[in-house]
């Protein structure tokens, strides 16, 4: 083990009141890896991103982002410890323009002062001058540079989404949370989403999690899958084995009806 | 034309403490959806510091309580009462509102009000009911103005009014602080996954709006000479009419909310309706609600479905 894992997370249970919505969750992930996350729909999947990123606190379990435990760390001190996401309904901040989406995705980077701000000093100036240039060059990987005064509100819902993944990047993560970022996108565009997600990772070295319904996607672009049904995970491995498992088959599909 | 003119200017005068005040209410509502009825005592509580920081400021300057009007004094009162009304901003969001931050909205808003009544009360108390009038920090001129005389004062109100307005504007719209504040009103949890503090970026919306509060007293005070520890409830009411006429959540809304208030009021004042001055922000209030429901710059929130 000379290489850090960017996700280590061990026996994560949640209980809501009675429901236990996912039970002894394991993954480890290590840097610059493609995974996805995958199940029908209510399997707990996006209850493990809330849980990956502090929205909730696991009841049992531990969760170590780049190495660090993250039991007692609220969500913006876990996204300062290189973890990024993106959100299941998007979440853009809707009347903002496309450059201040990018420039709050980066607020954990810009280092200037109170006194800087108000006396305006060249620290100050040479700070936003670099967060305006880094959202610029962001926006350029999705082809979005040209609106970027634009409100993000007025984007096309699949622009909508690619903005949610440069705002995400802006906080130069370890490990990028995708929660279905190919939903609602046609054939052509998730074929281009999945060429991007390929540059990102090139391009920033860093690791995917990908939570995503589309088969074509998960299947194309992953390395490894996991898939939760009902909260436990009852299947691990590569794309080819996990498109031919019986579990995953019958979780998806039902049993066969001569069961 | 005349009467006019001076109307109007002191329309200004009166409308842009109105702001300062309403700026207070609109950020703390953008970005928690909470009225902060507590806001209006604030700036009592800045017209008090301002009072009470003339007397210590002169007393270490001139080693006499009586205040000797003068720019240093002036600066060092205003400093006084924002520091001061900045803290008190700041313990009553931790104090009060923090702990209160998931329960749901309602716990907040009757706080507020609680909060409110302790100051109004407790400042009588510690304060004493009477009402005690403010001292003279700058000399008063009179300034010959396009055939209509105004007084220094008005000027200086303004001027100071327009200086921390546009500080606030540069705020939160030109600085990291500001988009994280804008973030944070959009969306709460959200802005937390983006690596932002969202407590801390709270905090420091309750300080700024305390302290723009804290300008408003002491410029009324300084205006208005006559300070007592309930003077919060009706220029807070109106201020907060101002916020929702300009369309509450919006910052350039408060400050032209505030200014419309004022220069109607002032007319009004000199008109035959004179005896109703003090309802006429209401009245405006209720035409809004029917008409203009999200105030002048309010965006009509419109659901897709």
């Amino acid at each position: 083990m000379t290489i850090l894992n960017v996700l280590d997370a061990q026996g994560v249970t949640i209980r809501f009141g009675g429901l236990t919505a996912v039970s002894e969750f394991n993954l480890s992930i290590r840097p610059t890896e493609l995974v996805g996350l995958i199940g029908p729909n209510g399997a707990g999947k996006t209850t493990v991103f809330n849980m990956l990123t502090g929205v909730y606190k696991p009841t049992e379990g531990e969760i170590r982002v780049n190495g660090v435990d993250t039991k007692s760390l609220k969500a913006c001190d876990i996204t300062k410890l290189g973890a990024a996401r993106t959100f299941q309904n998007i979440r853009v901040f809707k009347t903002l323009s496309l450059l201040d989406n990018v420039r709050i995705g980066g607020h954990i980077h810009y280092k200037y002062s109170w006194a800087d701000s108000v006396l305006h000093s060249v620290k100050f100036r040479e700070h936003e001058e670099q967060a305006a240039q880094e959202a610029i060059e962001l926006l350029s990987i999705f082809d979005l540079a040209h609106r970027a005064h634009d409100e993000a509100r007025s984007l096309p819902y699949g622009d909508q989404r690619r903005l949610e993944i440069a705002r995400a990047l802006a906080a130069k993560p370890k490990l990028l949370l995708l929660d279905e970022p190919a939903a609602g996108l046609n054939t052509g565009e998730t074929a281009g989403l999945m060429a991007q997600i390929h540059e990102i990772r090139d391009r920033f070295g860093i690791a995917v999690l990908i939570i995503e319904h589309n088969m074509e996607l998960v299947m194309g672009i992953c390395e490894r899958i996991l898939v939760l049904n009902y909260g436990k995970t009852i299947a691990q491995g590569h794309p080819e084995a996990i498109q031919n498992d019986p579990v995953v088959i019958e979780a998806y599909l039902g049993e066969p009806a001569d069961a | 034309m005349d009467s006019f003119l001076q109307n109007l200017i002191n329309g200004i005068g009166i409308g842009s403490i109105y702001a300062l005040i309403a700026l207070g209410y609109t950020m703390v509502y953008g970005i928690l959806k909470l009225i902060n009825f507590a806001h209006s005592d604030v700036f009592m509580v800045g017209a008090f510091m301002g009072y009470y920081g003339a007397r210590i400021f002169s007393k270490l300057m001139y080693g006499s309580s009586v205040v000797e009007p003068g720019w240093t004094l002036f600066l060092l009162v205003l400093a006084f009462s924002v520091a001061c009304c900045g803290v008190l901003g700041y313990l009553n969001e931790r104090i009060a509102y923090r702990p209160l931050r998931n329960a749901p909205r309602i716990a907040s808003l009757i706080t507020a009000i609680g909060l409110s009544f302790l100051f109004e009360y407790g400042g009588q108390m510690v304060f004493g009911p009477d009402p005690k009038f403010f001292p003279q920090l700058l000399e008063k001129k009179q300034i010959e103005f396009f055939g209509t005389s105004i007084t220094s004062h008005l000027v200086i109100v303004l001027v100071v009014a327009l200086v921390f307005m546009g500080i606030l504007q540069y705020i939160v719209y030109g600085t990291k602080f500001g988009r994280a504040m804008r973030a944070v009103s959009h969306n709460y949890e959200t802005a937390s996954l983006m690596g932002i503090p969202t407590d801390r970026v709270i905090s420091i919306t309750f300080v700024i709006g305390s302290m723009l509060a804290a300008v408003g007293g002491v410029l009324y005070g300084l205006s208005y000479s006559k300070i007592d520890p309930l003077m919060g409830i009706m220029l807070g009411l109106k201020a907060f009419v101002a916020a929702v006429l300009g369309g509450i959540g919006n910052v350039p809304g408060a400050v032209i909310g505030g200014l419309v208030i004022g220069i109607v009021e002032s007319f009004a004042g000199a008109s035959a309706l004179s005896t109703y001055k003090d309802a006429i922000a209401f009245v405006i209030l209720i035409l809004i609600l029917l008409f203009r429901p999200s105030g002048i710059f309010g965006k009509h929130q419109a659901e897709k479905v």
